[in-house]
């Protein structure tokens, strides 16, 4: 049995007939065919996944899609502007080498959001621990901290703080 | 080189904007038209032979289009022993090994039909150590060699060893000695991005795989045997890659799962899909192989090394793949890294009924650095000699060459060791004595850094290609994997031929469109690419300029008559520049010996243009050039143990500073610093990326990486159980310096750095434990369990 299911995917009203077990990650990635959000484990350790649910970070792998009814989601294809242009974020992580095989990219570049949303002013270290649930193979995460710490700067920076 | 305008310079990577916003497409997001999806069955013993499988469950369920059985088809046999089928026949040897595969229309009926696939086992008693299979009597694994003939034993018939000097001499000349045996675990790759491939036929019956794969024309190779297996002959294979997760050596040979997709492809004429899933990735894909050590050196009373003795096991597991050739790239280090006279090397490998090994970055080389570089600690602290001072006394040096017959054009190890003895502050953080719990270590490297002949030929071929609007494209049969390779190649081909490097447009890997490239791998990538983008390069500009004596006149005619006037017109005869006095910068094409005027300037693309369109009774030039590099190396002779494989060596040091909880065995780890020669630095971001994210997989193999297993089964097949650091792990500063020798063959002075960052990691941590608490880990991973056994046995004695 589908079931039809409503929210805001980065910023447009989406519908979509589903079978209610699927995840929001099977739904943003095959029935939406936004397929920016990754899946590295399906079991909620990686965070490759990580979406924003009404602002919140969480693992799209492990959040049923029935629960996303009436939220806002955001993900990696909301940040950039219709032009092309990077968000502060993304272009942090371009300059400062936060992408090698960009597999975790997606999701890590969410979790920054998450986290400059709520402290526009992290440590090194709150950044580190904001993280820990979005492993990174490849960068070993000394350039990937140093982008969210140059996002976090250029975020202040636009809103003028 | 002088006058360089874009080498070394830190600039964003080219595939880097499309990753952080989500459009890259790896395996896992490409689809194709009435594409299927294959699961496959695996065994559910370490070591049985195959009584029956009955399918007819899986066949019945509505959506499957295919299951297949070893019987059901033809042999397809791979590995570069040929001792592996894609479909096993009569007997498994490991927990992992196929035995049938399903294709159906969405991947949970796959998955559900291969639950539906009964077998029934006849299991045989397993050997899971090396021990175990080399005791007399043990079974065997393979009761014969491909060809059918009988074996008598479960050794891999790869020898592998070295003898050089005269050992025994080198021993009676030796004042003190150090022994040990040193372990390294089987560790998992972990790339965030699993494996995976589609498969699909054309009506013509050429065949395109889409592969996360390290090595599309060796895959090409492959995949064309098997389809010759088939009984299909004469047909294109095409090998395309996406955008790669993570490889670390996992993409370095074939796998089963990919013969499986041609297999289902060829059997239900439609694209097929495999994805490996995060429990298959880690239970069902080759690990870094485990290795046991046994080694021996010695020194005289000053501390100069007299010998090197070295034995090494491996167990390979069941199958033959890169795994069983790690001693190949351990003899660079055995007989190379320090000068050392008399060496002996030797190594056994071993089938098992565990999982078969592979590559993963370093390639050996940190499992056999590991042993050497505690071991020399050791001997150090025998002869009452400092371990710098120890290391700076037998430091190779520029213009050596090794008991390998590694001829080290360049080698900065010298400034390494200083440097980072500088950044420790060595001579005050050293020695237990001074500081409880803290303490300093350090460990040195030697790796290949001008690739590593293990193949006949260890080349790579380049086509730049020239549009009518100064751009380049890019052509290589390379895997930019997140090393960065496209950073460094953009770079050294706006170098090389003369443009903007963000005019240089890298096109996807593809073996219909790069000419042949061994694959990525030993570090190589940069260094083979640049050195092909540099003869290519040298050709376009050599074209461009014996063009020029026609075209450029004429363009500088339009120029004044845009401009309306010339500044030193007078003076400068720009109708007989030869092609000697040209210069293409930035894609501007000038000439050498006048000044940066706007009307001596032609834009390249203008110039293309007028090459290509050539006005009435000329013909159209069009700019298109290929190179292939092919590296000055030998194919070692692997008996001997002989042979310059690389054409440039990397070195590096690590230095750690660590705090040790004497309760728990915690090891903190407080600051790191690596001081690297890999020649010139050719992007700096990339570089940096390359040694961090190597260094912090050093730690994970330090201190916590451990595939376990029970009798063959992997236990820990899951993020869960299996710790890769995290950010929250990684709260130390590390300081990365450079010693930027110029390397004579390297593109731009530049040597290979991909593997370097791994290699000294877990020797200077476990040397900078015995230099805060005194106790010596001998076994990788140095968990708290064992410093706290160490430190016991320590005040029991
Ligand atoms: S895919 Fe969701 S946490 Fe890994
Ligand atoms: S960039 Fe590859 S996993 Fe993070």
């Amino acid at each position: 049995m589908k079931v039809e299911v409503g929210f805001r995917l980065n910023g447009y009203e989406v519908r979509a007939e589903v079978e209610p077990h699927l995840r929001l990650l099977d739904v943003l990635r095959d029935t939406l065919g936004e397929t920016g959000t990754k899946e590295g484990c399906g079991e909620g350790e990686c965070g490759a996944c990580t979406v924003l649910v009404d602002g919140a970070a969480i693992n799209s792998c492990l959040f049923p899609v029935c629960e996303a009814a009436g939220t806002s989601v955001m993900t990696v294809e909301g940040l950039a502007e219709a032009n092309g242009a990077l968000s502060p974020i993304q272009r942090a992580f371009l300059d400062h080498g936060g992408a090698q095989c960009g597999f975790c990219t997606p999701g890590i570049v969410m979790a920054g959001v998450a986290l400059l949303a709520e402290n526009p002013n992290p440590s090194d270290a709150e950044i580190r621990y904001s993280l820990t649930g979005n492993l990174c193979r490849c960068t070993g995460y000394v350039q990937i901290v140093a982008a969210i710490r140059a996002a976090a700067v250029a975020t202040r920076g636009e809103r003028g703080d | 080189m002088t006058d360089l305008l874009h080498i070394g310079r830190d600039v964003p990577r080219p595939d880097g904007a499309d990753k952080v916003g989500g459009k890259a497409l790896y395996i896992h997001d490409i689809t194709r038209p009435g594409m299927l999806y294959g699961a496959i069955k695996f065994s559910e013993h370490a070591h049985a032979r195959i009584v029956r499988i009955d399918t007819s469950r899986a066949q019945r369920l509505p959506g499957v289009r295919a299951v297949i059985t070893g019987d059901d088809v033809p042999e397809v046999r791979f590995g570069f022993m040929r001792d592996n089928l894609a479909l096993k026949k009569g007997k498994v040897r490991q927990f992992r090994d196929e035995i049938a595969a399903v294709a159906a229309i969405d991947p949970d009926i796959a998955k559900e039909a291969v639950d539906l696939i009964d077998v029934e086992y006849e299991p045989l008693p397993g050997l899971f150590t090396t021990a175990d299979a080399l005791a007399d009597g043990a079974a065997l694994i393979h009761e014969t060699d491909p060809t059918g003939r009988p074996v008598t034993s479960n050794l891999v018939p790869a020898a592998c060893s070295h003898r050089s000097g005269d050992l025994e001499a080198g021993k009676r000349a030796s004042r003190f000695v150090a022994e040990g045996h040193y372990t390294v675990p089987r560790i998992q790759q972990a790339s965030l991005g699993t494996a995976g491939c589609i498969a699909e036929f054309d009506l013509n019956g050429n065949l395109t795989v889409t592969a996360k794969t390290q090595i599309p024309f060796l895959a090409q190779r492959d995949f064309t045997n098997a389809l010759r297996a088939l009984g299909i002959k004469d047909k294109n294979v095409r090998v395309v890659v996406p955008a790669v997760g993570g490889a670390f050596g996992s993409g370095l040979d074939t796998h089963a799962y990919e013969y499986i997709s041609i297999l289902l492809a060829w059997h239900t004429g439609k694209p097929v899909k495999i994805l490996y899933d995060r429990y298959e990735e880690f239970a069902y894909l080759s690990p870094r192989q485990s290795a046991e050590l046994f080694i021996r050196q010695g020194c005289d009373e000053n501390g100069k090394l007299t010998f090197r003795e070295i034995e090494v096991t491996q167990d390979n597991g069941a199958y033959v793949s890169w795994g069983a050739t790690y001693p190949n790239v351990m003899l660079v280090a055995a007989t190379s890294l320090h000068r050392v006279p008399n060496v002996y090397f030797n190594a056994t490998i071993v089938y098992t009924n565990n999982t078969y090994c592979q590559a993963m970055r370093g390639y050996g080389n940190p499992e056999v650095t590991w042993g050497i570089e505690t071991n020399l600690e050791e001997l150090a602290e025998k002869a009452g000699i400092d371990a710098l001072e120890m290391r700076l006394l037998n430091c190779n040096q520029p213009g050596d060459v090794t008991p390998m017959g590694l001829n080290l054009q360049s080698c900065g190890l010298r400034e390494c060791l200083e440097g980072t003895a500088e950044a420790l502050d060595w001579d005050r953080t050293r020695s237990v004595s001074r500081r409880p719990g803290r303490g300093v270590g350090m460990a040195a490297l030697i790796n290949v850094g001008g690739g590593g002949k293990i193949y006949r030929s260890d080349g790579s071929g380049i086509i730049l290609k020239l549009d009518d609007f100064g751009n380049v494209n890019v052509s290589y049969g390379g895997v930019e994997m997140g090393q960065g390779l496209h950073s460094a190649l953009s770079l050294m081909v706006a170098e090389a031929v003369g443009v903007l490097p963000e005019r240089v447009i890298i096109n996807q890997t593809d073996t219909a469109t790069a000419p042949w490239d061994v694959g990525t791998h030993a570090s190589r990538g940069a260094f083979m690419a640049g050195n092909a983008a540099r003869i290519a390069g040298a050709r376009l500009r050599e074209r461009i300029f014996a063009l020029a004596e026609q075209v450029y006149p004429g363009e500088v005619e339009r120029n004044l008559a845009a401009l309306g006037e010339g500044e030193g017109l007078d003076e400068f005869d720009f109708r007989s520049v030869t092609r000697d006095g040209f210069d293409l910068r930035n894609g501007w094409l000038l000439c050498k010996d006048a000044g940066d005027e706007p009307w001596l300037r032609v834009e390249l693309g203008r110039f293309l243009r007028a090459a290509h369109f050539a006005k009435e009774g000329g013909t159209g030039t069009m700019f298109t050039e290929e190179a292939f590099y092919e590296p000055p190396t030998d194919l070692p002779d692997w008996s001997a143990g002989y042979g310059n494989m690389s054409a440039a060596y990397t070195f590096g040091v690590q230095g750690v500073e660590v705090e040790v909880d004497e309760d728990t065995g915690e090891v903190t780890i407080l600051r790191m610093v690596a001081v690297t020669d890999g020649g010139r630095v050719l992007s700096r971001q990339a570089a940096e990326g390359q040694l961090y994210g190597g260094i912090v997989q050093g730690v994970g193999y330090a201190l916590y990486e451990e595939v376990h297993s029970s009798e063959g089964r992997i236990l820990n097949p899951g993020f869960t159980d299996y710790k890769i650091p995290t950010a929250a792990d990684i709260a130390f500063p590390i300081e990365l310096q450079w010693v930027e020798t110029n390397d004579p063959e390297g593109p731009f002075g530049a040597k290979g750095l991909g593997e370097a960052g791994i290699v000294p990691t877990a020797p200077a941590i476990a040397n900078a434990i015995y230099d805060a608490v005194g106790v010596r880990i001998r076994d990788l991973p140095i968990t708290p369990e064992k410093v706290v056994q160490a430190l016991a046995a320590k005040v029991g004695e």
